[in-house]
């Protein structure tokens, strides 16, 4: 059994001078990273670490946008021992403060014992510590130096020790951190390739995913590097602003595979237009997965229609059920055979929970088969007592595998709350027909925007800080929007003003600090008088009875 | 000319970006760097000023640094009209 530090030493003897990245960066010409290049500049992490102290097994934070610098310091950290976890970087619509509060809240459930950062954003980073916490050191990068050659010490870790940490995207800081060890990773990304065919001499890896995302860190950024085909890395940032910049790349680069969030389809099959695509040749693309948001059969559609005149065909589009819980994927589908498109009767799906065939005049739901899961993963359904569900009935799923997290770091209590005899239950809704999973819902309340998970509560709890509002009596839901192809947040509340202008006072305000401490910006902020948000018998606030004469009340058609 | 501009912009912003027409919104207000206009909607401003004043926005200018507010964006708008 190996650790990354053989699979790493091995690309480093056997094929030094391969490009492992092509590194791109809006207004500046492509980097090449060589795989010698890519290891030798981890070196200068490396000594730091040891120079600082750091023991193997100790976590490090990295806060880093895109780029080199986030590079070199993640694979440093891993060749040292250490076990890296990425930080996202403050982005200029969040607040500083709010920032501060969420970085050290994460500090103080991860306890890690050393920070990377820009020697720009060090004061920030210091703002967020404190004397008796875990952080012993806060190193910068352009102090690094340049590296040199690599080091790759074998023994340093072994298969079942901690790797990395991912962090679940979420709107506070008690995101939980997910332990993976070597072996888990390496498990993942061996069956992984394998079921997606990968051959390193002709495949091309193109991602814009965040790092600090599972979708972007192990399919867009560990996979490519561990198995040794080339990966185009771009921004995030430079891919919102010009979405026409992933056809580039592929085009350019004569990509194969890319993983996209579903409302990505939406946003290129509707931002891009026709002299975006002059000479661009979409025929090498072989697989583009749609994953980590609830999937849909039109997104899918829209994106084929758009770039068809372009080479991009209609057998490359697949899709993926994942969690950073099993590394990534769970399942996948449309690799061998067209993903399976299940038409199923809508009231026998939402009253009964079984997803029985459409019937003809009847309303029905198309659902999008995320596939079969991948060979090293078992997935059931579950009843609420743990029992096995046949086909075509609706429960929880529960997985099983060779890649799925150690434990959820520092919380034991969240961990053993998981898992059901060993199986990790996912908080998902589904069923499983003919050996493919299908995903009809989830079990908490949570509100999945462009990729990014976000919990009501949190937003609820930011809008009774404006004067005016008040406490439980707020609330936020999320409403699919067929043209954006992802949900949209909304929020009502209750005030006692029927005065106009304080009406838009408090519904400007509302947006405002949902954006400043969120980053989520609303949709629409919804006014009413008081008495007017349904509770359950227990008090609590009944978020999708509130969903349903929201909808009614407003007449609003979400487009 | 400019006063014409920021009408357009704005009413364009108000209606399709904000989708809230009743919301006003003033020529020196923070657009960007407030994060009144997300960043998935950057890229809809640009196309509307290339599709309606004949102007190219770069996507690297997509940021509060070459314009945060409608008077910058009219401003830059108009300097590169005359250029």
């Amino acid at each position: 059994m190996q650790t990354f530090h053989h699979i790493l030493k091995n690309h480093y003897e056997n094929r030094p001078d391969e490009v492992a990245i092509y590194l791109q960066h809006a207004g500046e010409e492509d980097r090449p990273i060589t795989v010698r290049q890519l290891l030798s500049s981890a070196v200068g992490a490396q000594r730091r670490l040891e120079a600082e102290g750091i023991q193997p097994g100790e976590v490090v934070l990295l806060i880093f946008q895109h780029g080199q610098d986030l590079i070199r310091t993640y694979f440093g950290t891993l060749l040292h021992g250490a076990i890296p976890s990425i930080m996202p970087y403050l982005t200029e619509k969040l607040q500083p403060e709010r920032y501060r509060r969420d970085l050290a809240a994460l500090i103080e459930v991860t306890q890690p014992s050393a920070i990377f950062t820009y020697a720009e954003f060090e004061p920030e980073v210091r703002a967020a510590l404190k004397e008796e916490d875990s952080v012993r050191t806060v190193m910068i990068a352009e102090e690094l130096g340049e590296g040199g050659e690599p080091l790759f010490d074998l023994n340093r870790r072994q298969p079942e020790d901690i790797a990395l940490l991912q962090h679940s995207s979420g709107t506070t800081g008690l995101q939980k951190g997910v332990a993976l060890s070597h072996q888990a990773v390496l498990n993942q990304v061996r069956t992984y390739a394998d079921v997606l065919h990968i051959d390193p001499k002709s495949d091309v890896l193109v991602s814009w995913l965040p790092l600090y995302h599972d979708m972007g860190l192990i399919a867009g950024f560990l996979m490519p590097i561990l198995y040794g085909l080339p990966l185009v890395l771009m921004s995030p940032f430079d891919w919102v602003r010009a979405p026409q910049r992933l056809m580039q790349a592929v085009s350019q680069y004569k990509g194969t595979l890319v993983w996209l969030p579903n409302f990505a389809y939406n946003f290129c099959a509707t931002k891009i237009r026709p002299r975006h695509m002059e000479g661009l040749d979409l025929s090498s693309w072989r697989l583009v997965t749609n994953c980590s948001e609830p999937m849909r059969h039109d997104s899918q559609q829209l994106f084929l229609e758009a770039f068809k005149p372009y080479g991009f065909r209609e057998s490359a589009l697949g899709t993926s059920y994942a969690m950073a819980e099993n590394t990534f994927a769970v399942t996948q589908g449309g690799v061998d055979t067209p993903v399976r498109i299940d038409s199923v009767d809508r009231d026998s799906l939402q009253i009964d929970r079984i997803a029985r065939p459409a019937v003809e005049g009847q309303p029905s739901i198309d659902m999008v088969s995320a596939g079969k899961p991948i060979p090293n993963t078992q997935v059931k359904i579950v009843d609420p007592e743990g029992n096995s569900l046949p086909d075509r009935q609706i429960g929880e799923i529960a997985l099983l595998s060779d890649c799925m997290l150690t434990e959820y770091y520092h919380r034991p209590e969240a961990t053993k709350k998981a898992f059901l005899d060993g199986w990790y239950l996912t908080g998902d809704f589904g069923y499983m027909l003919d050996g493919e999973v299908y995903i009809s819902g989830r079990k908490k309340d949570l509100i999945i925007v462009g990729g990014k998970n976000i919990y009501p509560q949190d937003i609820e709890r930011i809008a009774y800080t404006v004067p005016g509002v008040h406490p439980g009596r707020a609330v936020a839901f999320g409403i699919f929007s067929p043209k954006m192809g992802t949900e949209q947040v909304m929020l009502v509340a209750e005030v006692d003003t029927d005065d106009p202008d304080e009406k838009q006072r408090i519904a400007n305000e509302i947006r405002q600090v949902v954006t400043q401490d969120s980053a989520v910006a609303l949709r629409h902020v919804h006014l009413v008088e008081d008495g007017w948000i349904i509770k359950t018998s227990s008090g609590k606030t009944a978020r999708l009875a509130n969903r349903d004469k929201f909808l009614k009340e407003t007449g609003l058609t979400i487009v | 000319m400019k006063s014409e501009i920021i009408k357009k912009l704005e009413a364009y912003l108000r209606e399709e970006v904000l989708q809230q027409p009743e919301r006003e919104i003033k020529a020196d207000e923070a657009l960007i760097s407030s994060g009144l206009i997300d960043s998935f909607s950057l890229v809809d401003v640009a196309l509307f000023v290339e599709d309606n004043f004949d102007v190219h926005i770069d996507d690297t200018e997509l940021n509060a640094d070459s314009f945060d507010t409608l008077n910058q964006l009219a401003d830059l708008i108009i300097e590169r009209q005359d250029a």
